[in-house]
């Protein structure tokens, strides 16, 4: 019974998928089909480079969020990382220090977040929404409302340009790269099974000798330290250091975990699903964006998704219940 | 920030320590305002106050809203985006019919932020969504539905009847209208949460849902009006941001909800349910609001306020875990002496 349970749990999982998967392939067929130029390599570049801060944010609140917490201040990290960035640059410091001071920032902001929640005990929601204030604010703090521009070219040009000369973007190397590490700890080492045995049952995760506050506070640290590096990208893309950088990132980035099949309760989720979902997302942005349709009407169909992506699965239960009975 | 070390009789102690709470934001208050006018006298002065009271009150009306929903456990994310869907609606409604007396704007205001609040509502009770999902959702639903609808518009004061402007200004004793009807809103939800048997209900859900289920509440249905009731508050907040500012787009209020959230958090709500007060949270709401201005009338860089209310939120929910767990010792103790 039990057994035949979980076989059927794990088969909805696999289904919800195997469906988000299909529903973006055939979302980037149609785009490429109906509108003008989406299919076009140009295009692509703009595609990747859109997608690139959601898509690196996503992998580590993935595994954040497969543990039951949540990780609100990720959009704030950025734009702190951001902010030091140009201090540190208008203070004439080399780039090759500046690079990995924001790295490390990115990893101690996150420390301080799984501090205060693992440490202290306290609800990450509300954690995360007090260092979201606390991260952003001290970006304005660090720079004020101005910008800092001139970074140096063979950085901004790396990040805006292609490998050799194909069509592939070069920071599409920093999303697979990551994408795989993420996806190989999740799926198949010890520590993806403690985080989804601590989602699943965190008391039952201690019995069984793992360590759960441990584990979250190394997940917040990588959590930072990927937004710490999505902002120094974000800056060398736009060749732009502002404090207001990636404000309102961190509610796109779960819309597309969530989205990707993961549950908000923690235990479930593959990293294949949020994939697609990043991808889901950025590409109906863009390809509605092509069409001409105003980025903020856009709000709509990232919300509609959001809801129906946790909707679903759960009607489509309510009605095989009901039909059992 | 709270005096729980008081060596008060054990028979009253517990009330002091959930009492504390609130006392803790009116003495930070008090400390803020003392500071801010010995160095600056001018911080106690008629407009100053006038400025700070009616930026509370709409952020307080809005925080008691979300008071109710996250004491029963919830959250309602979708607060900033209604607001801005109300302010719209009701200023294209007086665009266009000048002569609409202003209560039947407030009704219609609170009307269009009471469906939004069936909807969330309905999401949440009948797709078992959770509440963080679902108004993360239609967050991005409703503001987009008010941006496809604004397609770039703006209403301006001039656009606006002068009779709702005035509301906006206008005061009763010395007393504006938005700070009346923040408090009557405050006065209500707070007599009703404290007094009455649905009052009572929500902190059930919020402690346990599932024995609030077993005690026979009718959980859906409460979850359901919690959320109506949040909607309505953000509505209504709606109308009062259109009388106060004049200007509407559809870019109105956004991102506010989190300085909502922060609100009832620093307020003493606890994000896990079943504790807290409006009182609380309009208190928070207060103090937010106070900081700004005392930022401003300090000669901080105004960029600290953001910092100091992360901070805040991170202090308030550190305060309230250790009288958490005061009172749980406190309680074990009693139970003790008892047997």
């Amino acid at each position: 019974m039990s057994a035949e349970l979980t076989a059927t749990r794990g088969a909805r999982l696999a289904n919800w998928n195997v469906a988000i998967i299909a529903i973006t392939v055939i979302v980037l067929i149609v785009a490429a089909a109906t509108v003008d130029s989406f299919g076009t390599s140009r295009n692509f570049g703009f595609l990747v480079l859109d997608l690139l801060p959601i898509a690196l944010v996503a992998l580590p609140m993935t595994l954040v969020i497969v543990t039951g917490e949540i990780d609100l201040s990720v959009a704030s990290t950025l734009g702190l990382s951001s902010a030091v960035m140009g201090y540190l640059w208008n203070a004439n410091q080399p780039i090759e220090t500046i690079i990995p001071v924001c790295l490390l920032l990115g990893a101690v902001l996150g420390a301080v977040n799984g501090f205060f929640v693992t440490v202290l005990g306290l609800p990450s929601l509300a954690v995360t929404i007090g260092t979201f204030a606390l991260y952003r604010g001290l970006a304005f703090v660090v720079l004020g409302d101005g910008a800092v521009a001139d970074f140096p070219a063979l950085y901004t040009d790396w990040v805006t340009g292609t490998i050799g000369g194909t069509a592939i973007p070069n920071v599409l190397i920093i999303i697979v790269v990551l994408a795989v590490v993420f996806g190989v700890i999740l799926h198949a080492t010890p520590v993806g099974r403690a985080v989804f045995a601590v989602g699943a049952s965190e008391q039952a995760a201690r019995f069984a000798g793992i360590r759960p506050g441990r584990l979250k506070f190394w997940l917040y640290v990588a959590s930072g330290l990927v937004a710490g590096l999505a902002g120094v990208l974000w800056t060398l893309r736009y060749s732009s250091a502002r404090a207001d950088n990636g404000a309102g990132l961190e509610l796109a980035v779960v819309a597309a975990v969530l989205l990707g099949g993961v549950s908000i309760f923690g235990g479930k989720g593959a990293l294949p699903g949020v994939i697609a979902g990043v991808v889901l997302l950025g590409s109906l942005q863009n390809a509605l964006r092509l069409s001409d349709v105003s980025n903020e009407a856009l709000n709509v169909v990232t919300g509609v998704l959001l809801i129906v992506s946790v909707l679903a699965p759960n009607l489509a239960r309510s009605v095989l219940q009901r039909r059992r009975t | 920030m709270t005096a729980v070390d008081l060596p008060a009789p054990r028979r009253s102690s517990l009330d002091f320590v959930l009492r504390a709470r609130e006392l803790g934001i009116v003495i930070a208050l008090a400390l803020l305002v003392a500071v801010t006018t010995i160095s600056n006298p001018r911080f106690l002065s008629g407009q100053s106050i006038r400025d700070i009271l009616l930026g509370t009150a709409i952020l307080a009306v809005l925080a008691v809203g979300q008071a109710v929903v996250v004491i029963t456990r919830n959250i309602d994310l979708s607060v900033g985006s209604v607001l801005g869907l109300s302010a719209f609606t009701v200023g294209t409604l007086l665009q266009n019919n000048p002569g609409v007396p202003v209560i039947v704007a407030l009704l219609v205001g609170a009307a269009v932020g009471a469906v939004c609040g069936v909807v969330n509502g309905g999401l949440v009770r009948y797709g078992n969504v959770p509440a963080l999902v679902v108004t993360l959702g239609t967050l991005y639903v409703y503001r987009g539905i008010t941006y496809f609808w604004a397609g770039g518009q703006q209403i301006n004061a001039d656009e606006l009847p002068p009779g709702f402007l005035d509301f906006g200004n206008a005061t009763l004793i010395g007393v504006p209208y938005l700070v009346l009807i923040a408090l009557l809103v405050l006065v209500v939800t707070g007599v009703v949460l404290r007094n009455y048997r649905v009052g009572r209900e929500l902190y059930a859900m919020g402690s346990s849902p599932q024995a609030a289920r077993l005690a026979g509440i009718a959980v859906g249905r409460r979850t359901v009006g919690a959320f109506v009731v949040s909607g309505a508050l953000a509505g209504l907040a709606g109308v009062l941001f259109a009388a106060r500012f004049g200007t509407i787009d559809a870019a109105a209020a956004t991102g506010y909800e989190l300085t909502v959230v922060a609100a009832v958090v620093v307020g003493g709500v606890a994000v896990f349910g079943g504790s807290g007060s409006v009182w609380g949270a309009a208190l928070g709401a207060l103090l937010l609001t106070t900081i700004g201005s005392a930022l401003a009338v300090l000669e901080i860089n105004q960029f600290w306020q953001q910092a100091i209310v992360g901070g805040l939120i991170l202090l308030a929910i550190g305060a309230d875990r250790l009288v958490a767990a005061r009172v749980a010792a406190s309680l074990k103790k009693r139970g003790s002496h008892v047997s």
